[in-house]
């Protein structure tokens, strides 16, 4: 199998889906002659040509929607928003209108949307560019919200999502771009809605998803050398949340701690650990713990920045002290 | 003052029909409304019709119209049943939105009338969308954007004009200038109160209408159909014209003068264009009575119907949230050119 990076990985489903279908287009600032600010549209513009490469004005909600417009029109639009931090400027396209325009007239129309969008914090990018906003968008029923890890996830999700006939918040990180991984070639895809086990354990489950399945990853292999073999969950998709695969591990391990990169309230870890109650608390032998940045506008101070996040030694005390 | 026009008489009179639908369509609304049979948010259209019926005149079948929640009447000129819209304010599994969008959120895909949407200039981008989907398909249709004088403050207008400049795309930007967003006079703000000339700021063509006078408006959005189906981009049409009631059901109307309602009166466009129609002989008074008696029973079948239908079953609620997801089918096919059709 290949080894590709996050950023090729998302390279390459676009390009497979944009050969597959010509009413896949991509639009977005700086996607073009700039070929994307993270790179992930490296190439497309030369091989697609400037009508289906569209670069946009700085105008999110524009973007959005007529990102939406188009794919009410028939289009399947993959909008790329530079960073989360901009997508505040588009919030009320994707809520007020993305999520709604199915359900409110009846089903008539569809709105095959992607929205590409990258987040992430712990590169000293200052407050208001280090941030996630998953919560906001899993609150919303109608969009579907998909954050992949690994560069096999990122290709297999986005192709799917890109064949889906729902609005989409694809959450990449900006932090994983680089990361190399091995990704299957043509055709392969991954559903929505399907979390997956990314190492077995027993003792414990670490429910992560993007950048914090690495911090996970890190805080199992401490626990191991104290003898505590930890399980990983990888969500994948964020909404709708995969209860299946969670509870089946909890079975398993009976303990549970949420990883979350994003602010502490109102992180989806609150959520999750609520379905695990209301579904399993029999299940449970401690109470669920969650690691998650602290409430705190990010510092620009790289040591305060770092202190602002979840570690894996946290994950790590936060295990220990489990009873 | 003649009337200027090529049209056809049975062309004239169904203008003069469907303004006359619309204002008694909105007058049933109104009653039906204080009876208890609508609630939420209804803004009735009424002193507006000339613009819609106008424009949408226009325009094609097949030409998307797209719109804000003052839109019962933009719906019924498009073509769409008063039966269904008027279930639909009921809140009826009958109506266009199956009951679940309510007065500000009529939609009928099949008459291409995209939907009623309730944030102010929230449908302008959706517009743009639209009129990018077509160039993108190589078709010729056009898209309809209608929106009031209060969006014009919003960013949304500024991103979409700009847009829909840019990328050259086939949408007519109207807007009805009513004179005021709930309580707020234009020229409370609105820095430049001329709203055609906004358009200059993104090099588009723009027009100023009575929007009181069905011919003017529909004379007028024809020329910019025309320019968008050349190829040459949007346009912004800003019809001048007032709404008679409040700004919902809700609004006393405490704050316009008497004497500006009654100037607005006079230039009601329904008996002024029947008037126009009777003295230059273009038609007769039994034409006119026969088209009232029509537009009674119309009304009175669509709020039978609508009486009539059943509510939405609860077990609906959770259903069509989504569609199904993509991996719950098998993967579609590969699509055949649209771009370079054989
Ligand atoms: C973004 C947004 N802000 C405020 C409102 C509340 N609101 C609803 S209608 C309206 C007035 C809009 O006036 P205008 O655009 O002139 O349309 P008209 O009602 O005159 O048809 C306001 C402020 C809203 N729906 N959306
Ligand atoms: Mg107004």
């Amino acid at each position: 199998m290949p080894e590709l990076t996050y950023r090729d990985a998302l390279n390459e489903a676009l390009r497979e889906e944009m050969e597959r279908d010509e009413n896949v287009f991509i639009l977005g600032e700086d996607v073009g002659f700039y070929q994307g600010s993270y790179k992930v549209s490296r190439g497309l513009l030369s091989e697609f040509g400037a009508e289906r490469v569209k670069d946009t004005p700085i105008a999110e909600e524009v973007i959005i929607g007529s990102a939406i417009g188009a794919a009410m029109g028939g289009l399947r639009p993959v909008a790329e928003l530079m960073t989360v931090n901009f997508s505040l400027l588009a919030m009320d396209q994707i809520i007020n209108h993305a999520a709604k325009i199915h359900y409110m007239f009846n089903g008539q129309i569809k709105v095959p949307l992607v929205i590409r969008t990258p987040q992430g914090s712990g590169k000293q990018l200052g407050a208001q560019h280090s941030q996630q906003f998953e919560t906001y968008f899993v609150h919303c029923p109608g969009l579907i919200v998909i954050a992949p890890a690994t560069p096999a996830d990122a290709k297999g999700l986005l192709k799917t999502a890109i064949r889906d006939d729902n609005p989409i918040v694809f959450l990449e990180n900006q932090n994983l771009y680089g990361m190399k991984g091995e990704v299957p070639g043509h055709d392969f895809t991954l559903p929505i809605g399907k979390a997956t086990v990314f190492k077995e354990g027993q003792d414990v489950t670490l429910i992560a998803y993007s950048n914090s399945l690495y911090i996970a990853q890190q805080a199992a292999s401490e626990l191991n050398k104290k003898g505590i073999s930890a399980e990983i969950i990888d969500l994948r998709t964020l909404q709708p949340l995969d209860m299946e695969t969670i509870l089946a591990s909890v079975e398993k391990t009976h303990r549970v701690v949420i990883v979350s990169e994003a602010w502490k309230t109102g992180n989806i870890a609150a959520e999750i650990a609520m379905r695990i109650q209301e579904a399993g608390f029999d299940l449970l032998d401690a109470p669920i713990q969650r690691v998650t940045a602290k409430d705190v506008p990010m510092p620009y101070n790289k040591h305060l920045e770092q202190a602002a996040l979840p570690h894996a030694a946290d994950v790590v005390d936060t295990v220990m002290a489990m009873a | 003052m003649k009337l200027e026009t090529q049209l056809t008489t049975t062309e004239l009179l169904n203008l003069y029909q469907k303004m006359l639908l619309i204002r008694e369509f909105e007058e049933k609304a109104a009653q039906m409304y204080t009876q208890g049979k609508i609630s939420g948010f209804t803004h009735l259209y009424i002193g507006q019709e000339a613009v819609a019926v106008g424009a949408i005149s226009a325009i094609l079948d097949h030409d998307y119209v797209i719109t804000a929640y003052r839109e019962h009447g933009q719906a019924l000129a498009k073509g769409c049943d008063p039966k269904e819209i008027m279930a639909e304010l009921f809140g009826k599994a009958t109506g266009v939105s199956g009951g679940r969008g309510g007065s500000m959120h009529l939609c009928d895909i099949e008459h291409r009338f995209m939907g009623g949407f309730a944030i102010v200039a929230g449908q302008l981008p959706l517009a743009v969308g639209l009129g990018l989907s077509i160039t993108y398909k190589k078709e010729n249709d056009v898209v309809l954007c209608l929106f009031g004088d209060g969006a014009v403050n919003e960013g949304a207008f500024h991103e979409s004009l700009n847009l829909a400049k840019l990328w050259d795309l086939p949408v007519i930007f109207l807007c009805e200038n009513n004179q005021y967003a709930m309580g707020t006079a234009v020229s409370r703000a609105t820095s430049l109160t001329n709203i055609a000339q906004h358009a200059c700021s993104y090099e588009i063509p723009s027009h100023r209408v009575n929007g009181m006078d069905v011919l003017a408006v529909r004379e007028t959005v024809e020329h910019a159909v025309r320019y968008a189906r050349a190829g040459h981009g949007p346009s912004l049409i800003e019809a001048l014209t007032y709404r008679y009631r409040g700004h919902s059901m809700a609004d006393p109307l405490k704050y316009r003068a008497a004497q500006e309602e009654e100037i607005w009166q006079e230039r009601d466009p329904i008996p002024n264009l029947a008037q126009k129609l009777i003295e230059q002989n273009i038609t007769t008074q039994q034409a006119m009575d026969q088209i009232q008696q029509e537009v009674t029973q119309i009304l009175e079948s669509a709020v039978a119907f609508a009486e009539e239908s059943p509510e939405p079953p609860l077990d609906s609620l959770m259903t069509r949230i989504y569609e199904p997801f993509s991996n719950q089918n098998p993967a579609p096919p590969p699509k055949k050119s649209l771009l370079n059709p054989q």
